[in-house]
């Protein structure tokens, strides 16, 4: 079930701000953000966001090709890096 | 030798049935496409004439994404899914299911064929 087009994109209200007036002194900051829900809009293009996994903040860049996603999908909550054999191929990305 | 999008030719199916044939047509775009068409479902491939299988062929070639360039379109959004490095991506990347779904089971369609994990230890 996807959300009712009426609402329009979850936007977390406070993240938003925070791009808007980076946008208007044109500034490049590093944003910390918990917003994990969040949908990445236009404006956030170019920008670098520290985006929550529950540990630490995961930063990443915004690319054109991102907007519409939302903010937790690029930033994963699990490790997994294999069983057993498996672990000698530890520690690659 | 009906011949439509490329290298499609079932010839004793009912049209209804032999559209789907073609990659991107399934059984309710056929029947959409007969509908349009004038062409009853029940008419066998082999028995179409000339002109209802160029009507099926001009539809289908102006209005609708089948064969190479559908399976082009599809690797796309998957290749955009990995190189943007999102969730669903890296899941695309790993061949696991990429909707949530449980992969302590099932999952064959994704992963392949089991492969056995380490022995479970005798008490």
């Amino acid at each position: 079930m996807s959300r009712s087009s009426k609402k329009g994109p979850f936007i977390d209200e406070k993240l938003r701000e925070k791009i808007d007036s980076l946008n208007r002194t044109s500034e490049r900051r590093v944003v910390r953000t918990w917003a994990r829900a969040s949908t990445i809009f236009p404006g956030m293009v170019g920008h670098t966001v520290a985006v929550h996994n529950g540990k630490v903040h995961v930063p990443i860049f915004v690319s054109e090709q991102m907007v519409g996603h939302k903010l937790g999908e690029f930033a994963p909550t699990r490790t997994y890096r294999g069983h057993g054999k498996d672990a000698d191929r530890r520690g690659r990305r | 030798m009906a011949r439509i999008a490329g290298v499609d030719l079932p010839r004793d199916k009912r049209v209804e049935a032999a559209l789907p044939y073609i990659y991107g047509v399934g059984l309710h775009t056929s029947q959409m496409l007969l509908e349009r068409t004038n062409i009853s479902p029940d008419t066998r491939v082999r028995d179409l004439t000339d002109d209802e299988v160029n009507r099926i062929r001009e539809i289908v070639d102006k209005e609708m994404r089948v064969e190479g360039d559908l399976r082009r379109e599809v690797a796309m959004n998957i290749k955009r899914l990995m190189d943007i490095g999102c969730y669903r991506g890296l899941r695309h990347r790993r061949g696991m299911p990429t909707r949530g779904q449980r992969t302590r089971t099932n999952a064959r369609t994704r992963r392949g064929p089991r492969r056995a994990v380490g022995g479970r230890k005798k008490t």
